[in-house]
């Protein structure tokens, strides 16, 4: 899991967060404001400050936040000059949006606020629809508005082009302020709250703001996302009282708390209506005491009533946003948030520490216990100056406070009633803490009464006349000494009192000096020596005002390191700092072993062995799928015998024994034989297949089902272990591995023969021996270095870590080491389908002919919400079935996709003719394994490419490039051997999302863009690793590419009807080539070498028992002087996704063929291998 | 070597060379030359004494022979602790070839269990495996197994075959990471001069405060002279599989990586070698 933060703020207004892998709270320095509140989501976090403006903290990310901005400049002819900017009176504006209704001249683009900045300058799009224009990038039509075309015509009348420019948001990892740009903001804001952005993926990173002001108004904001972090505007919500705090989900869950105590539930909420339509009322958990304080998560809600106790609402969910009942939970809380997976933070009402509910699970929403987080912040210690500046500036900050709620009491009488200022001028009215912007100020005195009904000044007057920190000096006296440059005017002495008792105890954590610049431990020590006795003692903890666990990813299975006592995290860095596979006790314990082998055995190795080897047997009974027909499953006897080879290597036989027509018959296969295991799980068997280079050829695999999946494993590691020791094969892949992906996610890797890429004679690629690796990926890539990265399901990034085994592979197949937790997420699909009647409209009843109501994609299958199951037993459930609008082709806004019949293609709006309609459900599941990767957080990618490199050079930064899930291109910094998950990603500016990338020998970096066009990144160097300019290379005509893969000085691509192609013509002065190839159809995916091997995923190929998609070919017959090579090998599948040999820089002992002994003379293409490659040219071989 | 499975090999490998001679009292028909062979340290002595026992009843009369047993300078040696163990304690820093005499009569009942077949070796060797796991998983790890794992386990260690003991015993050494390691480490500390025939306690393999207990906090605990202190000579010397780890070891990784079969970690200590 990524690095996540906990916000939280202390009583002195300062913001500090927690990271998920840290072990102290870090004070955000750059504030120069104290905080009220604040609200975070993982890529932002919002709060309130006590100027009592709204300020957004977007956190830095190597990925910018960049907007384009567009406008259409636009030309009719004239036949005196030609083109012009001249156009007819009723034509549209000269600069327009690309509707031409609005006026847009490129000096009427400003910048939204000053948290951003323009990129560059304006600059032409000469891309059109996926091909380069060339022309200036004007494109052509009769008259506006209509159909543009690159080329002009006799008839083009009209023309226009897009120009383009960048703005860029600044303002990261810093406070900036949200302007506040209407006057319609009477009051200022008292608490704010953000979430929502579970409510629809469209457009990226959308949020929900929530604010309530003094006066107990709510606010909306609108229009947040990824490009817009600070959001549009306003918009008022009115709300049936005076709301004091309000608290938004991540999902579709608003509550707030009213004034009187009740609370208000937001209904309609939704996907069209992220702030919601209406308000239900929920009346206080207890009848007596009203709610002060609510939080609430996916599925829950938790709240505080006026006596701190604490209370978890029943039945939440978004079809029932109120619930059902409360329940009165443990502890004394003065505020509650509910973050991320629904965990629950506090801060509690004794002792003002950040408590975190253990044990929230999504089947236990309510948890097990509290517990308190305790560590140190930052400047505990060290920064004593800071804090005694920051102490200075909350003197301010409080002054300024006082100033700020006057100004509010004229508006609002209410809310003014314990306005801390003037506390004997009013008659003592029930306290209500949290209702006042200077809730924390209030509720720190109250809660040093708690329960009793008295006003603030009481309190403050016992707080004076009570020593309990042992002050030496008096706390005016210190505060003289504490602030001498205090300039924000003559400070309300009860005020100063209260802050500075607490200043005290912080000041003696700190170890600070009031009178001294040099801050030194040793005079401390002389004015507190009470305080340092104990210097973290218990009361000498932070005080906590506010936590916000919005952007907090964390789960009751994360680990976290923020209970330990100070001890134990001292303890656990420095076992980090000495890895224990460095430990001198480990040495040792090697270095003796040796030694001791040496001594007591090198002399006597003429001795007898006490024990005789002899053949191990392990038996067991299974279930085959038959090899005739009828095929079935049947009960089988299955056995491995084990046995030690001449070499003393081990070797053995697997038997199936079997019935056919009464008689025992049995199947056998060597265990040097086998050349692949492939655990085949679902839901109804625990089953895997038995590859051997025959089984291959037939595409008919021995499949065997075990009765249990422990059973299943227990075989597959054995049979492995097997396989490997009888090949001689241990320990971790080389870097010369062959990487690849089934379409089940699951990984396996084959160590290349020298003769792999032999001529004429290559080894057969269906004798690769593969061996699964741990894990769950749905790329992996590769170089010849050892670099090794893969991308999941949910596109996280994985690196990976050096070991092998993980997942089942347990114990010996495994190693100890650099095995850690991979968690991949995906979606399951389903379709609702519906008919027309004239009757009815669209209902769910079909015709008779029809496919299933509820189907998969194909509809050939019934699939309904309840009998479709996850993948496998390892992926569990983690969402409810949801409409999915991401269906290409688009859906209206209940999701659904119009068609006159089915199957046919759809369209996201309804016709006259459409009959029929489906919408796709989507689902999420969750597998948690192992295996030797490590995530490299936190951008999603889609598509990586690691520089091949071939086996002599000796590069120091290995050149990696990636695409983003949203289409970015990212080039990665600082891997090398040694650190391979290298340190940060440079972003590289495109004008559209690309979505697949490659890297070649010489820095050639090609990619394609989304709209299926090739581009090749210029001038990419060691020096340049990010290149200067992006050059178009139009795709072969009318087909749209979707994968690059560049060799030594290779280039394919495969485009999306399966062509593979060949780039013609790249040469080292013209890198970019001049005409694309047609090489073979059938193919999902390439892959091509350090050497310009050529190894792809193809599709439909015959075996002589079955036909197989997704199976590994490699291309034969590639040389230098014939890049294209000649025919293809069949190697392992189907069910094969991915592929890389970008690791294989293994040069093959040359044999060179007589009419290839003179290089200098030019490749023949004679017509026989012209003719053999159109015959082997499809992958399909019948 | 790089990985911690080696240690695993090398620990499951070592051979101990041994001469076995027959007593000089046992009555012989024509007179008995000794025996070698290379003995598995981890495994027991009746149960890899076959050819002892066959070599020398070649020149011994039927009705001499009663039940067979070992004795090393004069220690009649205990077949229910494994012959590492047996070697590390009584016969280290000797020279090589281990030299124990064989016996066919006078059995020493006061010192030694009776062995008369190997049903009894494994009923012994599943039961230490069985105590163990339930210091180290309240048994239910071991409970889990079922019938055939348990014998996977005994046969493995019986026919010296390492893939297929492990295969089932890397079950018995697994832990929930949370826990840091097992409940509790069964050790046991052999020591040659005391009455009390090994030191066997509950101990955890991380301390209340959470840090990972080492060799030295066990020793600490059940047998402090075994450390030696500043600038004083050494006395004793802490032996485990013919090695002595440095006590900075931490006890979690000793237990999952130089236990004997029977999963217990065996400490043996001896007195150094005084040149």
């Amino acid at each position: 899991m990524p690095v996540s933060l906990l916000w939280a703020v202390d009583v002195y207004g300062r913001v500090y967060s927690l990271s998920t892998g840290g072990q102290q709270w870090e004070q955000c320095r750059d504030a120069q404001l104290e905080f009220k509140r604040v609200t975070a989501a993982q890529q932002c976090c919002w709060g309130i400050a006590c100027d009592h403006n709204i300020y957004l903290n977007v956190h830095a990310s190597d990925l910018p936040i960049r907007y384009q901005e567009e406008t259409y400049e636009n030309h009719r002819w004239n036949p005196v000059d030609g083109f012009s900017e001249r156009l007819l009176p009723s034509d549209r504006w000269q600069w327009s949006d690309v509707t031409g209704l609005q006026h847009q001249p490129l000096d009427s683009f400003i910048l939204p606020s000053k948290s951003w900045e323009w990129e560059a300058d304006w600059y032409v799009d000469e891309n059109f629809g996926g091909e380069p224009t060339e022309k200036g990038g004007w494109t052509y039509a009769i008259d506006f508005p209509a159909t543009y075309t690159k080329d002009k015509k006799w008839n083009s009348c009209v023309r226009r082009r897009r120009w383009i420019r960048y703005r860029r948001y600044k303002a990261r990892d810093t406070w900036a302020k949200i302007p506040s740009e209407q006057s319609g903001l009477p009051d200022p804001f008292n608490d704010i709250s953000c979430g929502g952005w579970e409510i629809s993926e469209e457009p990226r990173g959308r949020l929900s703001l929530w604010a309530v002001s003094l006066q107990g108004k709510v606010w909306f904001r609108d229009g947040i996302y990824h490009h817009n972090p600070e959001g549009s505007n306003w918009e008022e919500m009115s709300v049936p009282g005076e709301v004091v705090q309000i608290s938004c989900g991540p999902g579709d869950l608003v509550w707030a708390v009213l004034w009187e105590g009740q609370l208000i539930v937001r209904e309609g909420i939704g996907r069209d209506c992220p702030q919601g339509t209406s308000w239900v009322v929920v009346d206080s958990p207890s009848p007596e005491v009203g709610a002060i304080h609510v939080g609430v998560g996916v599925n829950v809600v938790w709240a505080i009533t006026k006596d701190n106790k604490v209370w978890f609402r029943r039945g939440v969910n978004s079809h029932n946003p109120c619930g059902s009942g409360w329940i009165g939970m443990v502890g004394e809380m003065i505020m509650i948030n509910v973050g991320l997976n629904d965990q629950v933070w506090a801060i509690g009402c004794e002792d003002r520490a950040v408590y975190f509910r253990q044990g929230v699970t999504s089947s236990e929403l309510s948890g097990k216990a509290w517990k308190v987080i305790s560590v140190p912040r930052d400047g505990d210690r060290s920064h004593s100056s800071a804090s005694a500046s920051s102490l200075q500036s909350a003197g301010c900050f409080f002054s300024g406070e006082v100033r700020g709620s006057g100004l509010v009491a004229s508006a609002s009488p209410e809310s003014f009633a314990d306005a801390p200022t003037e506390p004997a001028s009013e008659a003592p009215k029930p306290r209500i803490p949290k209702v006042t912007s200077d809730s924390f100020i209030s509720e720190l005195v109250s809660d040093r009464e708690p329960g009793k009904n008295t006003s603030a000044a009481p309190a403050i007057l016992e707080e004076e006349s009570n020593p309990a920190e042992g002050e030496v000096q008096d706390p005016p006296a210190a505060g003289i000494a504490l602030s001498p440059s205090q300039s924000g005017g003559p400070l309300d002495p009860q005020w100063s009192n209260v802050d500075l008792e607490e200043a005290q105890s912080q000041q003696a954590g700190a170890g600070a000096v009031l009178d001294s610049a040099d801050t030194c431990s040793l005079s401390s020590v002389a004015t507190y020596t009470l305080a340092l006795e104990e210097p973290y003692g218990a009361d000498e903890h932070p005080l906590w005002a506010w936590v916000n666990g919005g952007g907090c990813s964390v789960d009751c299975h994360s680990q976290l390191n923020w209970f330990s006592s100070l001890a134990q995290s001292v303890q656990s860095m420095s076992l980090s700092i000495t890895p224990a596979q460095t430990a001198a006790w480990r040495k040792q314990i090697f270095e003796q072993l040796s030694e001791r082998s040496k001594r007591e055995m090198d002399n006597f190795r003429h001795y007898e062995q006490a024990i005789e080897q002899s053949v191990w047997v392990k038996k067991g009974t299974m279930q085959w799928w038959r090899d005739w027909k009828p095929h079935k499953w049947m009960d089988v006897r299955f056995a491995l015998e084990q046995f030690s080879g001449p070499e003393g290597n081990k070797d053995g036989i697997l038997f199936i024994y079997y019935n056919f027509n009464e008689e025992k018959k049995y199947l056998h296969a060597f265990i040097n034989e086998v050349t692949i295991l492939v655990p085949v799980l679902n839901d109804s068997k625990h089953t895997f297949a038995i590859y051997t280079p025959e089984r291959t050829k037939q595409r008919w695999p021995i499949r065997l089902a075990a009765a249990t999946e422990l059973e299943m494993h227990d075989w597959l590691a054995l049979l492995s272990v097997s396989c490997c020791d009888s090949r001689g094969i241990q320990g971790p892949p080389s870097k010369q591995a062959i990487w690849s992906v089934t379409c089940k996610g699951d990984i396996f890797v084959s160590e290349p023969s020298p003769g792999l890429e032999a001529m004429p004679y290559p080894t057969p690629c269906d004798q690769m021996f593969w061996r699964q690796v741990g894990g769950h990926l749905r790329v992996v890539e590769c170089n010849s270095v050892g670099v090794v990265w893969g991308i999941g399901y949910d596109h996280t990034a994985w690196v990976y870590t050096g070991g092998y085994g993980g997942g089942f592979f347990q114990g010996l197949a495994s190693s100890t080491d650099n095995i850690y937790t991979q968690t991949d997420v995906k979606s399951i699909y389903i379709y609702e389908n519906q008919r027309w009647n004239p009757v009815t409209g669209y209902t769910n009843r079909g015709l008779p002919t029809d496919r299933y109501m509820w189907s998969d994609a194909s509809g050939l299958h019934e699939c309904t919400k309840t009998n479709t199951k996850p993948p496998s037993p390892h992926w569990t459930w983690v969402s409810e079935w949801a409409v999915d609008y991401s269906v290409s082709g688009g859906t209206d806004r209940e999701g659904w996709q119009y068609a006159a019949d089915f199957p046919a293609s759809y369209h996201g709006y309804k016709t006259l003719k459409d009959f029929v309609r489906r919408r796709r459900w989507a689902r999420k599941c969750k597998l948690t394994t192992t295996g030797p990767w490590q995530e490299v957080p936190p951008i999603p990618l889609s598509d990586v490419t690691i520089l091949p490199c071939t086996a002599q050079s000796s590069v120091e930064v290995v050149p990696l490039w990636a695409i983003s899930n949203k289409g970015d291109v990212l080039c990665r910094l600082g891997v090398t051997t040694l650190t391979p998950a290298g340190s940060s990603w440079l972003h590289v500016g495109t004008d559209q999302p690309f979505k697949s990338i490659s890297i070649g020998a010489a820095n050639q970096v090609w990619a394609i863009a989304r709209d299926g066009s090739a581009f090749y990144r210029g001038s990419v160097s060691p020096q340049s690793p990010a290149g200067d300019c992006w050059f178009h290379i139009p795709s072969p005509s009318k087909q749209k590419l979707k994968q690059v893969s560049v060799g030594r000085t290779s280039v394919y691509t495969v485009d999306e009807n399966g062509n593979l192609w060949y780039r013609q013509g790249v040469t080292p002065s013209y890198p970019q080539g001049s005409s694309w190839e047609h090489i073979s159809n059938n193919v999902r995916k390439v892959s091509v070498g350090p050497l310009d091997q050529v190894w792809i995923i193809a599709d439909k190929v015959q075996g002589s028992h079955s036909l197989s998609c997704g199976t590994v070919c490699h291309r034969l017959g590639v040389q230098p002087m014939e890049p294209k090579g000649q025919s293809w090998d069949y190697g392992i599948g189907g069910g094969w996704d991915h592929i890389t040999v970008r690791g294989n820089s293994m040069e093959p002992p040359r044999i060179r063929l007589p009419s290839l002994t003179d290089p200098s003379a030019p490749a023949p293409r004679s017509p026989l291998s012209a003719r053999n490659m159109e015959v082997n040219g499809n992958a399909v071989r019948c | 070597m790089a990985d911690d499975k080696d240690v695993l090999r090398d620990v499951w490998f070592g051979r101990i060379p041994t001469c076995f001679t027959l007593h000089q009292d046992e009555v012989t028909e024509r007179e008995a030359e000794p025996f070698y062979l290379l003995l598995p340290r981890v495994s027991y002595l009746t149960l890899v004494t076959d050819k002892v026992k066959k070599h020398f009843l070649k020149v011994m009369k039927a009705e001499d022979v009663e039940e067979m047993w070992f004795e090393y300078e004069g220690t009649p040696l205990k077949w229910h602790y494994p012959i590492g163990v047996l070697f590390d304690l009584h016969a280290s820093n000797t020279a090589l070839p281990w030299s124990i005499t064989v016996h066919f009569k006078d059995f020493p009942e006061r010192d030694l269990l009776h062995c008369p077949s190997n049903s009894v070796i494994e009923a012994h060797f599943m039961s230490s495996i069985k105590e163990a796991d339930a210091l180290k998983h309240k048994s239910q790890v071991i409970n889990d197994m079922q019938k055939k794992d348990h014998k996977q386990l005994w046969m493995g260690l019986q026919n010296d075959k390492f893939d297929q003991f492990w295969a089932m015993n890397r079950k018995l050494m697994e832990y929930p990471t949370e826990e840091g390691g097992f409940r509790y480490i069964p050790f046991r500390i052999y020591q040659t001069m005391s009455d009390r025939p090994f030191i066997q306690k509950l101990f955890r393999p991380v301390s209340s405060e959470g840090h990972a207990h080492t060799l030295g906090d066990l020793l600490k605990e059940m047998y402090p002279a075994a450390i030696p202190h500043d600038d004083e000579v050494k006395r004793l010397q802490v032996v485990i599989h013919g090695i002595e780890p440095l006590l900075d070891t931490p006890l979690q990784w000793l237990s999952e990586h130089l236990s004997h079969p029977d999963n217990f970690l065996h400490i043996c200590v001896i007195p150094a070698p005084t040149d």
